[in-house]
């Protein structure tokens, strides 16, 4: 046929145009196809670190999983915490896929983890020092991931964007679970009471940093622009925050807690909820590694990793 | 005796009854609380999901015996569970032993040997408990055996696959292995032993007869022991370090039900 170039003959440019309108029409690009390198590395980098914060993830809660109070909410903790790590094995076969052209595998994940290359979301550099912050990790903490993952359910990249929408189905189980726990706490003991509390204070600003900076001039970079430009995502950071607030104070307030921030209020006439900003150099600290648990916790990964070598290696030479 | 909440028990059957009972949930509790610390620790995170699915069921299981005695009038399922001191528990001592050196929260440095072997040789055990309990006198008992039954098969092609396969591996694997099997061994008399009421247990058809039970054991594992080069002989069944049936117990289960109790303590009339 005349007239008509093969795809192999395409100019990068034509593949990148190409590429642009499917994203456009609201294509899904799969691992196979043609993609832009940074749009590949914006993925294989976003994807990891949610991956392994759904790992990371797991530790906090770790700790309470054996100390739940009753044998309902044992079985309840179990549940969620296997749910967690269920994700992680998830998200990080995505981004493996991803990888693969690059000639990267798993085991660059954890080293890049413990070299501190990787960085988790900082809520799980947080300590969880009472069962009421088993509850409010539940609650909030999977509460604002639902309010992020949501946001990315429409992904352009499809294994994502699925891996996602079943996520984000377990996720209300998540904050149900985490609810019923915050509930029972509230409505319990001046002693439960003050537990619920005193979570909440320890959380908040953790929780505002969950969603990211404001813009790049806060924290020097953001990634926002190039997930927004790729319709990765939808919402801005702010947007994101802005939502949590609004569907989470009331209910905050409703239990008869309060949040530590004598600031926040609802603006009528900006439409938008007005609020102190987390400290975000502490923020650019707790990434790196140096948030009150960050360490203990990457040591223990890192102790399990290295103590299972002799299994990996029996695994290899198994097969 | 199908209707404990309209006939009485005669109080020798009740005895024997909640003699089993106890063992068999202390059994499911302890080993499922030894699971829970290994959370995040397992070799690979495909692992870890399975082996918290594993847990998690066994914790359930525990909790449907637990309910079994508490229908029974023993007390709530939650203080059977978290309010007993380690002198009125029942489990095999093998069970509570620690999953390795190290804390389940910064050092642990946890044996997956020892996972494997205690898992697969208890779950078998299980098994066939499971399969026996099919036919007790007590129905209730017979009811849950069979929902329990319907899990316990994954569970056992689950680590039969890893021991299996560790046994067969190269390098530092086996002498591995078998040092785990040795240490599994000299407490297992401790897991198929029903402990002092174990006759009457038998007697009143609420499971089979003990040494029925370790025969059908034998029997099951031997095809898989030969698979791998390993033979096993009854003599080295032990109970080396007390027998759990008894009340007779190891340190690392007083650490262990300080932790798994701790916030059930702050107050135990509390809802939580
Ligand atoms: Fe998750
Ligand atoms: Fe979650």
């Amino acid at each position: 046929m005349s007239g008509v170039i093969s795809y192999q003959e395409w100019t990068e440019e034509q593949k990148y145009e190409q590429f642009i309108k499917r994203i456009e029409a609201g294509e899904k690009i799969e691992a196979d196809d043609w993609m832009p390198e940074d749009y590949r590395l914006t993925l294989i980098k976003l994807i990891s670190m949610h991956g392994i914060s759904e790992i990371m993830g797991a530790l906090p809660e770790k700790e309470w999983v054996p100390k739940a109070p009753s044998l309902k909410r044992k079985l309840g903790i179990m549940a969620k915490v296997q749910d967690e790590m269920g994700h992680g094995q998830l998200l990080l076969r995505v981004a493996e896929d991803l990888m693969k052209p690059l000639g990267k595998t798993r085991e660059d994940i954890m080293q890049d983890l413990f070299s501190g290359r990787l960085k988790f979301h900082n809520v799980f550099h947080m300590e969880a020092p009472t069962w009421g912050d088993a509850g409010l990790i539940g609650w909030l903490v999977d509460g604002a991931a639902i309010i992020t993952q949501t946001n990315m359910l429409n992904a352009s990249y499809g294994p994502y964007a699925r891996a996602l929408k079943r996520i984000c189905a377990e996720e209300v189980f998540h904050a149900q679970h985490g609810e019923a726990i915050i509930m029972a706490l509230a409505e319990g003991t001046d002693e439960q009471r003050a537990m619920v509390q005193d979570a909440v204070n320890r959380w908040w600003e953790a929780l505002l940093m969950f969603f990211g900076p404001g813009d790049a001039t806060t924290t020097g970079t953001s990634k926002q622009d190039t997930t927004i430009k790729y319709k990765i995502r939808t919402k801005t950071n702010e947007e994101l925050r802005q939502d949590f607030f609004t569907k989470y104070i009331p209910r905050v307030l409703s239990l008869g807690l309060t949040v530590p921030d004598e600031t926040m209020q609802f603006d009528q006439q900006q439409n938008l909820w007005v609020y102190k900003q987390p400290d975000w150099n502490k923020f650019k600290d707790i990434i790196k590694n140096n948030g009150p648990k960050s360490k203990e916790r990457l040591g223990l990964r890192q102790t399990a990793y290295d103590t299972n070598e002799w299994v990996r290696d029996a695994l290899n030479t198994a097969n | 005796m199908n209707k404990p909440d309209n006939k009485p028990f005669d109080p020798a059957i009740k005895s024997a009854l909640t003699a089993l009972l106890y063992q068999l949930a202390d059994d499911d509790f302890i080993l499922a609380y030894r699971g829970s610390e290994w959370l995040g620790l397992a070799p690979h995170i495909e692992e870890d999901v399975a082996f918290s699915s594993i847990s998690q069921d066994t914790m359930g299981h525990a909790a449907m015996f637990y309910q079994l005695l508490e229908d029974l009038g023993e007390g709530n399922i939650d203080s059977l569970a978290h309010g007993r001191e380690a002198s009125e528990r029942k489990n095999a001592v093998l069970l509570e032993m620690v999953n390795g050196p190290g804390h389940y929260l910064s050092t642990a440095q946890y044996d997956w040997a020892f996972a494997v072997v205690r898992n697969y040789f208890y779950v078998q055990a299980k098994k066939v408990r499971m399969d026996s309990l099919k036919n007790s006198s007590y129905q209730p008992l017979a009811d849950v055996a069979l929902k329990v039954n319907m899990e316990l098969y994954y569970h056992l092609l689950h680590w039969k696959t890893w021991f299996v396969q560790l046994m067969q591996a190269g390098g530092e694997a086996r002498p591995r292995m078998e040092a785990a099997i040795k240490k599994v061994l000299g407490d297992f008399e401790g897991v198929l032993t029903l402990g002092p009421l174990g006759n009457e247990i038998a007697e009143h058809g609420l499971i089979e007869a003990e040494e029925r039970l370790k025969q059908r054991w034998l029997f099951m594992m031997e095809p898989v022991f030969e698979s791998v080069n390993l033979s096993v002989s009854e003599s080295v069944f032990a109970m080396k370090n007390g027998n759990g049936r008894k009340g007779e117990h190891t340190a690392d289960l007083d650490a262990a039900l300080s932790t798994l109790s701790e916030v059930y303590n702050v107050d135990p009339a509390a809802s939580w």
